[in-house]
């Protein structure tokens, strides 16, 4: 079962998204949570990477952290919304989680 | 008796919500703002997500603090610096920015914009005009 990777830091701030897109194994699935979800902002100087990563990774940012920033209108597109109960799902789903923190 | 009046600037790098600088910030400016000093607010790196437009927090039932930024105007605190780099690294222009104004008491109380959007070496230059700068 694939692993599940969440990223809850600023990828302008922290390194966590670099370190996730750089450890993940293909086919796993990263989650984008709380400042995390600036990763999914497109025209980024990191959207380039997150673009890459659509081909080889199941990639999802919670909607609730997306609507409270205001990011709902620029988010790349492919990048699939869930909300809390979806959150529940992907970790239930996958045989473990790893948080970048 | 009257002291002198000293250029304080508040400089934001903290995107909202993921830590409490931002909203500490602005209510630090807020409180700040009743002792007539010249307030400005610099908005570099990740501190300009605190100004986008559209910010719901119905979902994560944090407080939504955007609104008060609104509020800056009335409080003299008019000139708010928006560093054009970091907004361009993020994806992001003036249009995704809350269009904030306040009214010019020397100017016959026309509505003017707050936000001035301003290169990094501007920024620079208005930050070494300072007496005090505060960080968040």
């Amino acid at each position: 079962m694939a692993t599940l990777h969440t990223v809850n830091k600023s990828p302008f701030e922290k390194n966590s998204l670099e370190r996730c897109l750089s450890t993940a194994k293909d086919g796993s699935t990263i989650l984008f949570i709380e400042d995390g979800v600036y990763s999914a902002v497109k025209g980024t100087k990191v959207s380039s990477s997150i673009e890459a990563a659509l081909g080889k990774h199941n990639v999802y940012a919670l909607k609730p952290d997306v609507t409270t920033r205001g990011l709902s209108d620029n988010m790349i597109d492919g990048i699939e919304l869930v909300d809390y109960d979806g959150f529940v799902d992907l970790a239930a789903e996958c045989s473990k989680v790893q948080s970048w923190l | 008796m009257s002291e002198a009046i000293k250029k304080f600037m508040y400089v934001n790098r903290k995107a909202p919500y993921g830590t409490v600088y931002a909203l500490e910030s602005l209510e630090v400016v807020l409180i700040g703002a009743a002792f007539d000093q010249d307030v400005s607010m610099a908005f570099m790196d990740d501190g300009v997500f605190q100004l986008t437009k559209g910010q719901d927090t119905g979902d994560t039932g944090v407080k939504n603090f955007s609104p008060t930024y609104k509020a800056l105007g009335d409080y003299d605190v008019n000139k708010l610096y928006v560093e054009k780099e970091s907004l361009e690294e993020r994806g992001l222009s003036l249009d995704d920015l809350m269009p904030l104004t306040y009214e010019d008491e020397d100017d016959d109380w026309n509505e003017k914009p707050s936000i001035k959007l301003v290169s990094r070496s501007e920024l620079t230059d208005l930050m070494e005009e300072q007496d005090v700068l505060m960080n968040f």
